[in-house]
């Protein structure tokens, strides 16, 4: 097939992606919105392969039904909690592909020099009008793979930058790989959520990205091997540090953040493969990620390098000291409330998702909608662990998507509510935000819960939060203390209700 | 320190300041516990119960007093008390400052301290001390079950075989603790409720109570509670004939009157005339809990209950908390036992009476041979004082018109300086790379702008979705696999084949797990 084809092809490919990311604008429109992007991969994938310089496609075709399999296991199997480290996963895995492909790029550049070399000619010895210094047969070039003539055309300024895209491809790519890695096991509670540093901290890393600098200086200079597989492995422990130094309630960001990345490692590659789709879908996914760490850290008030460096900063000072005490209550006591109340706003967190106590909620949801009452969600933009992990877990609940309101819908509604129930939130529930200026978390926007008249508060101990900051709405008058796993606290809860 | 409870010599009063349950918790702090004998035997507590948890009994008043280095008691003390009341000792009890200034007095020059109950701030802290509030509680609900004594007929209204029987028709007057009490107990008891108060931000406590409001129509501007402690002031001659008016309307139709209306330190104010008497049905009842302070009605007699001409019966006794002496007693001796753990901090059974402390500076009226009466303001504002209510400034169009165009301006000056920057480094770029990059970095451009654009768009709640098909999509890098295995070199044939492998497990995974997510999204 003709290169006209496949590049028309990949146009279209590229609008359905466009259309499947801009379709998720709305609930309804998602649905379709999604079948765009899966007929994008198909073309471009059929393209690709019916396009010139593929080889082996039977192989080809082999390796992706196994891969479809893999997928699919992994899709229809993972609970909806575990959704915070699929992602992670998957994106560790675009991450290593990525760099596989960099090597390869290296690895024929090194292939066509030979060649060209065998044949009397030399790499990078095209002009820039297309024509040869020295003259190179047709034949000469016959041999190479598309991707290999590709290269062989290139004039020396091209190849210089064909390596910088190469470099930045792996390097991006390695990050990805092992800070993805990272993310995952944290998430999934392979490895401790607490941030961790080697001594050294940031310092650490600065190092290890000068050193990959100079490692890149050197392979562009020399095009050895060697320097670009140090590079790599300062990568992977750049990647690797980094997030090991991130605690757990900060991987909405870099989850995200590891998004953006993945997203430019495809655009790297797709520079140096000089293959349009991969640059547009790396562009899209690349920003998409960057939008939504800002979306994120915005929520957080807090700027993103202070984030991906970890741990708090902000104003240090006296913080205002708490006063009064925390009241506990049992479930009859929460029950009645709630049998009393006309509207209920629920403040899902965290400790909803670790306690899987979803489908409890949606319960008791269900059970007071239908006594009449007006029941709604709030939902904080970093609650989770991934953006919009909350909304995920309740929509799998069946809890309806109209109710499931964000922070900026529902915060005015709280004086005219009766009863505010936080199930395993606290910072974004925490007053000191507005207060105490001194607060670490000063100026974050939150969830205005304690306006309700009244609160229950959902939470296993009397610990404080992920930022370790006493939360001043457990010591409110009008808020009592529901100890106890969210999901045999609601257990116990449902029966009460009428 | 040795903690004792004399009995009460006040004729009537069957309180105790000291249960066996509250001794046993002032023991927890370190303190002994001393009873008089026959202390708590009209309110139920024997002296075998006392001794059960461990309160050393004595026989008489005066040795009590000699053993104990704090009396709590209820009444204030009599001429005898005070002369037995001696240097250093701390007496806790309801002790009226201005009713009994020379007792005060006496005290301070004794060298006693006094911590006078009504005197605890009205503050949150200090709730769990305030015994006018426990005391008030009791008053109210004993008003209603009172005036159910005297009254000939149900409180909620029946359809029987025997016939129709209207609902009891109750007003309260006066909506503070007592008042919210009473009208807890009327509501509960099934009679169509009525309550005033002078204060009209106590209309939702009331309401919320199941009682209705009573509003005057009146144009001037009400009190604000919050600014006298949480209790009512003096309304103004205009105001009080409004609300005269409205009673005056109101009293044929109500079967019983609770009134609890009192100002601190004050002569009650008369709310109900003899003219409303008159206006009222035989047999209706109207319950005085002012009576003590010259009652809201001015045909009350303290201690007694009347019947007028006109068959309206009028309580005025004054003894309501004592007539439920177990639960009164209980409650007073908890607000004891609270004021007695703020002040010993340590928990050692040492008493340090802190005057620095808002609760215990503004109880104490005799202390170190002073008089400590009036308080200071306290340092924490009793309520939150009702925000001044502004209006927001209307901003004239002009004004409108150039904070817009200011915004504008800023808005365009961003945008001008971002844009002349990326452009600056893209031209930049332009000069020393080839045209074949230029190409393709158009394409980049373009793309990361469409991206920006499109992503804004997404719905918050479709943020995890979004995630899962934009790492579906990444995959992309599959093509890059693709085209590299075909190659002739056996490493990057082998490479590829990883990464393709990988690629498709993305590709599937991420497009499988979007489309479960996005189908579990309903509406209901």
């Amino acid at each position: 097939m003709e290169l006209g084809f496949t590049t028309a092809a990949y146009a279209v490919a590229a609008v359905l992606f466009i259309l499947s990311l801009g379709g998720l604008s709305g609930q309804e429109s998602a649905k379709r919105a999604v079948w765009y992007g899966i007929v994008g991969m198909f073309i471009a994938v059929v393209a690709t392969l019916i396009g010139p310089g593929s080889g082996l496609w039977l192989l080809s075709l082999v390796l992706i039904a196994g891969g479809a399999v893999v997928g699919y296991q992994l899709a229809t199997k993972v609970e909806m909690t575990q959704m915070p480290e699929l992602v992670a996963g998957m994106h560790a895995l675009v991450g290593l592909a990525a760099v596989f492909i960099g090597f390869n790029a290296h690895i024929m550049i090194g292939y066509v020099d030979n060649h060209l070399a065998e044949n009397g000619a030399q790499l990078g010895g095209a002009l820039a009008n297309g024509t040869w210094i020295q003259s190179v047969e047709k034949a000469v070039l016959e041999p190479l793979s598309a991707f290999g003539q590709l290269i062989a055309k290139k004039t020396t300024v091209e190849i210089t930058i064909l390596k910088i895209e190469l470099v930045l491809g792996v390097w991006i790519g390695a990050v990805t790989f092992t800070g993805s890695y990272v993310a995952w096991g944290k998430l999934s509670g392979r490895v401790d959520s607490a941030a961790t540093k080697l001594p050294g901290g940031h310092m650490l890393n600065a190092a290890a990205a000068g050193a990959s600098l100079i490692l890149a200086i050197i392979y562009f200079a020399t095009g050895g091997l060697l320097p670009l597989v140090l590079l790599t492995l300062l990568a992977l422990f750049i990647g690797w540090h980094l997030i090991m130094g991130i605690g757990g309630a900060d991987m909405p960001v870099v989850v995200s953040m590891l998004n953006s990345y993945s997203g430019w490692a495809a655009a790297a590659i797709g520079f140096s493969l000089g293959n349009d789709l991969l640059i547009v879908v790396g562009a899209l996914v690349g920003s998409s990620g960057a939008i939504l760490s800002y979306i994120m850290c915005k929520a957080m008030n807090r700027s993103f390098v202070s984030v991906i460096l970890g741990g708090f900063g902000g104003p240090a000072g006296e913080q205002m000291a708490v006063e009064g005490e925390q009241i506990a209550i049992e479930a009859d006591g929460v029950a009645t409330a709630l049998n009393e109340a006309d509207s209920v706003i629920i403040i899902p967190g965290y400790g909803m998702a670790v306690a899987q106590a979803q489908q409890g909620v949606a319960e008791l949801t269900r059970k007071l909608r239908a006594a009449g009452k007006e029941v709604r969600f709030a939902i904080h933009p970093v609650a989770g662990r991934l953006p919009g992990h909350m909304n995920v877990l309740l929509a799998e609940a069946k809890v309806p998507y109209d109710i499931v309101l964000e922070m900026d819908e529902i915060n005015d509604d709280f004086p005219d509510t009766d009863v505010a129930i936080v199930i395993g939130s606290n910072d974004i529930v925490n007053p000191a935000a507005q207060d105490d200026p001194n607060s670490p978390i000063a100026g974050m926007p939150v969830l205005e819960c304690w306006k309700a008249k009244q609160v229950f508060v959902s939470k296993r101990g009397q610990g404080t939060g992920y930022s370790g900051i006493e939360n001043p709405l457990f010591f409110k008058e009008n808020t009592r203390m529901f100890y106890g796993d969210a999901k045999q606290s609601i257990d116990k809860l449902l029966p009460m209700i009428d | 320190m040795k903690i004792g409870t004399p009995k009460e010599i006040f004729e009537g009063e069957r309180r105790v300041a000291m249960t066996p349950e509250s001794a046993a918790a002032l023991q927890k702090l370190g303190h002994d516990c001393v009873v008089e004998t026959g202390a708590g035997a009209e309110a139920g507590f024997s002296d075998a119960d006392y001794k059960a948890a461990g309160v050393e009994v004595v026989k008489t008043a005066a040795a009590l007093w000699k053993a104990a280095d704090v009396v709590a008691k209820v009444r204030a003390p009599d001429a005898t008390e005070m002369k037995r009341l001696r240097e250093d000792q701390t007496l806790i009890s309801f002790f009226s400052p201005v009713a009994d200034e020379a007792k005060m007095a006496s005290a301070a020059k004794k060298g006693a301290t006094v911590v006078a109950m009504e005197m605890i701030p009205r503050i949150s802290r200090a709730q769990k001390m305030d015994a006018l509030s426990s005391m008030a509680n009791i008053a109210g609900y004993r008003a209603v079950i009172e005036a159910g004594n005297n009254f000939g007929r149900f409180f909620t209204g029946q359809i029987t075989a025997a016939g129709k029987v209207p609902p009891a028709k109750v007003l309260v007057v006066g909506a503070g603790v007592a008042g919210l009490a009473a009208i807890g107990t009327s509501t509960s008891l099934g009679a169509i409720t009525y309550a005033f108060d002078v204060r009209p931000e106590v209309a939702e406590q009331v309401e919320s109570m199941g009682a209705e409001f009573v509003y005057l129509d009146f144009e001037e501007e009400q009190q604000d509670g919050s600014s006298s402690g949480g209790y009512a002031s003096v309304s103004s001659p205009e105001f009080r004939e409004a609300q005269l008016a409205k009673f005056r309307e109101l009293a044929p139709e109500m079967d019983i009157v609770i009134t609890t209306a009192l100002i601190p330190n004050r002569e009650a104010p008369e709310l109900w005339t003899e003219d409303m008497v008159k206006a009222m049905k035989p047999g209706s009842v109207i319950v005085d809990l002012a009576a003590e302070k010259g009652g809201n009605c001015k045909l009350t007699v303290a201690d007694e209950k009347i019947v007028t001409d006109n068959g309206v019966t009028i309580i005025g006794y004054t003894d309501f908390p004592s007539r439920m002496a177990t639960q009164s007693s209980s409650l007073y001796a908890t607000n004891i036992r609270h004021l007695m753990t703020d002040l010993t901090p340590e928990k050692d059974g040492v008493i340090n009476h802190d005057m620095e402390d808002d609760v215990i500076r503004g109880a104490t009226i005799a202390h170190a041979n002073e008089v400590t009466f009036p308080p200071p303001p306290p340092k924490v504002a009793a309520i939150a004082a009702a925000p001044k209510k502004e209006a927001a400034k209307e901003l004239t169009p002009e004004e409108k018109r150039a904070a817009e165009v200011l915004a504008f301006k800023a808005q365009t000056k961003n945008q001008v300086t971002l844009l002349a920057i990326g452009g600056g480094l893209v031209l930049l770029a332009g000069l020393y790379t080839p045209a074949s990059f230029m190409q393709h970095f158009i394409v980049f451009v373009l793309s990361v702008f469409i991206g920006f654009q499109v992503i804004w768009g997404v719905a918050h709640s479709l943020h995890t979705p979004l995630m899962a098909v934009t790492n579906a999509i990444s995959s992309i890098v599959i093509l890059g696999a693709l085209i590299q295995i075909g190659s002739s070199s056996g490493v990057i044939t082998f490479l590829a084949i990883f990464g393709i492998f990988m690629a498709a497990i993305n590709i599937f995974g991420g497009f499988l797990v979007t489309r479960r997510m996005l189908a579990m999204f309903q509406k209901s």
